[in-house]
């Protein structure tokens, strides 16, 4: 995939010899670079694989199809299912509230939207604990009302919500802002209201930014760990997502179950990766086919002219 | 429709960029919003379009104010300066959007963009994407997707700004055209003031958001109302006090004076003009060849006159004396302005001298 991502950009240009390093010195860099990304990235993953191996194939599938490790997956595709068009919903509408219009406190909006990159993970969890926690602000009413958030679904949702929050809004903005509002006030003097504006003018030309965003969202997602734990209570078979299973596999020295789960948050990771590849590569290939159709287009012209 | 705009203004934080305008544009008539960059034009389209809340001002159409209409129901059609089509949609659908908002019949849509296409002179292109096409091309397109929903007034932003010179004055001629046949009201913008006079019917000059003079563009050229106008309609040279010119001296004191080439003769040293003392004493400074005449710089009286000299007349040399004449001088008073002959050249006896 990667090699397909690169050819064609890689192909065109060629670098100028004063940019040109002598031979030891590139292969020394790449060098470098190569046994860097092996050591940290590659060796660790492979492990990962070899671990989960270790005790054969039927152990891995066993550990895979046990009770417990269904239950993590399935929790972990409902909190995604539920977080991930959520956050979809947000990103779409804050990014087109930021770039289409004017509004006070914009800046700050964005800076909030930011919050979740800075904010540690383990913050976010607490939190929620902190808000509807038994001890919490609203714990007293939930508890009257027989409501559970924390240590159960509502919590690790509210609290994937918290963490991938930025994902879809961060991809959309600079994307929407390029774009400027030029269609959008075209299909406004034409009569559109707001919905078919949004449904026939934006939409389309934001539909592989917004897909770019939902890969990374449901990627983090699936793989949050640090705020779903603390939210979570690691009841088994309940509230416990692939990660925390991986985790409390681990904590019991039960290795080859713990990798067989890691494996599988490796695999999505892989997938992630290949689908973003595909993605960004059918983006520039569009983006390359414009800009070929407009220079065939310039020369038409010239021609039409002549 | 009728449009009048009524003391409109638009401001940005403490910035004004437009102030205090009105004007009217009677039904049918196609009228050029003309001014130099920065003062205002592209604002007051988007206002009439209803895209830009007036700071205060009103709009009205056809006597009806607009202010608080939205941009669907204000029934314009607007050609956005770089065309603003819609990337992913074809020409054809392009030109269909307006028309799918009205909940028009498909059998419909279909024969009104084909009408439209034929008219526009893009027949058999509806099914290309807009980056398949050239500026001109788009430009139609543009300009037939604003026409699809029948405006009662359509407004166009610099609709020629990005084509070549060449395209341009056909672009022109055919927008002119389609436009009076048609028969809708339009404004268009533009800083050139050739392509003002060229295409509009009356032409509203604007200067740092306020506005200079409204007018046919053969009164703004025959009486504009300030120095600005002047000089930003046509080639003219204005001196600071015109009473201090040979001819012009019983004119009151301190009025600026517009001097456009047409209104100066020039003559040799060896043939003076028949009432001498009319004439000012020149240099030759430059001399470019226009093709069909010379234009002449020389300096008379303080200022730098240009001169169109005919080219069956004598070439003049640069750093030749030259008499010059100045038949006539146009005069700044306040907000008027008036024409003043040279009265030594009538008088058969000056009193001067
Ligand atoms: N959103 C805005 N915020 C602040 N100032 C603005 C804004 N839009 C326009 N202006 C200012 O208002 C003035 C008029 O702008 P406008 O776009 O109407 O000019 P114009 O006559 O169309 O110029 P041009 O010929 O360059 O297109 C300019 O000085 C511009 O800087
Ligand atoms: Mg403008």
């Amino acid at each position: 995939m990667a090699s397909i991502a690169l050819g064609p950009a890689a192909e065109s240009r060629e670098t100028p010899a004063h940019l040109n390093e002598p031979a030891w010195v590139r292969v020394l860099l790449i060098g470098l670079a190569v046994l860097f990304l092996t050591l940290i990235l590659l060796v660790p993953l492979a492990a990962v694989f070899a671990e989960a191996f270790k005790k054969g194939a039927a152990v891995y599938l066993q550990s895979l199809t046990s009770k417990d490790a269904l239950a993590a997956i399935r929790l972990t595709l409902a909190v995604a299912a539920i977080a991930v068009p959520l956050n979809v919903l947000f990103g779409v509408s804050a990014a087109w509230a930021v770039t289409k219009f004017r509004f006070r406190g914009k800046q700050l909006f964005l800076t909030l939207t930011d919050l979740p990159f800075a904010v540690s993970p383990v913050i976010a969890g607490l939190v929620f604990i902190l808000l509807f926690g038994s001890r919490g602000w609203l714990g007293p009413f939930l508890a009257e009302h027989d409501l559970k958030i924390v240590f159960a679904l509502p919590g690790i949702v509210l609290s994937t919500l918290f963490v991938t929050f930025p994902f879809v809004a961060r991809e959309l903005i600079p994307l929407m802002e390029a774009q400027g509002k030029d269609e959008e006030e075209a299909a406004v003097s034409l009569g559109a209201g707001g919905w078919r504006v949004f449904f026939r003018v934006t939409l389309p030309g934001i539909k592989w930014g917004l897909l770019y965003g939902i890969i990374l969202c449901n990627a983090r997602a699936m793989g949050e760990f640090g705020a779903v734990s603390v939210v979570s209570g690691h009841i088994r078979g309940r509230t416990n997502t692939l990660p925390l299973h991986v985790e409390i596999l681990y904590n019991e020295y039960q290795f080859a179950a713990a990798f067989a789960a890691a494996s599988l948050l490796v695999l999505l990771a892989l997938v992630t990766l290949a689908v973003k590849s595909f993605v960004e590569w059918r983006h520039r290939r569009h983006a390359d086919a414009l800009a070929a159709r407009e220079r065939q287009g310039a020369l038409r012209e010239e021609a039409a002219w002549r | 429709m009728e449009v009048r705009v009524d003391q409109l203004s638009k401001a940005y934080g403490g910035f004004h960029a437009v102030e205090d305008v009105s004007f009217r544009i009677g039904s049918g008539k196609l009228a050029g919003l003309l001014g130099p960059s920065g003062s205002g034009k592209t604002t007051i389209l988007r206002m009439l379009a209803g895209l830009e809340q007036p700071s205060s001002g009103d709009v009205y159409f056809d006597g009806r104010r607009m202010n608080d209409v939205r941009p669907q129901q204000r029934g314009i059609g607007f050609v956005f300066q770089n065309y603003a089509l819609f990337r992913h949609m074809t020409v054809a659908d392009n030109i269909a959007f307006g028309l799918a908002v009205q909940r028009k019949s498909r059998t419909d849509i279909r024969r009104k963009v084909e009408e439209l296409l034929e008219l526009t002179g893009l027949a058999g292109l509806g099914s290309r994407l807009p980056h398949q096409l050239s500026g001109g091309q788009r430009q139609r397109v543009a300009f037939a997707r604003a026409l699809a929903p029948e405006p009662g007034l359509l407004l166009l932003d610099e609709p020629f700004a990005a084509i070549d010179a060449k395209i341009r004055k056909e672009l022109r001629a055919w927008l002119k055209e389609t436009i009076g046949r048609l028969g809708i009201t339009s404004l268009f913008v533009t800083h050139d003031q050739e392509e003002a006079v060229e295409v509009a019917d009356e032409i509203v000059i604007l200067h740092r958001g306020r506005l200079e003079q409204h007018g046919t563009p053969e009164a703004i050229y025959r009486e504009p109302q300030s120095p600005f106008v002047a000089g930003f309609i046509g080639e003219s040279t204005i001196v600071p006090d015109a009473s201090s010119l040979r001819g012009f001296e019983e004119e009151a004191e301190h009025h600026q004076g517009l001097i456009r080439p047409e209104y100066v003769e020039l003559f040799k040293t060896n043939r003076p003009p028949a009432v001498r003392s009319a004439a000012e004493e020149g240099v030759v400074r430059r001399q470019f060849f226009r093709g069909s005449f010379w234009e002449v710089e020389v300096e008379a009286a303080g200022a730098q006159l240009t001169v169109h000299r005919p080219l069956e007349q004598e070439p003049l040399e640069p750093g030749e004396p030259v008499h010059v004449l100045i038949h006539r001088v146009y005069l700044f008073r306040g907000g008027t302005g008036r024409m003043a002959e040279n009265r030594r050249k009538t008088d058969p006896m000056p009193v001067y001298l």
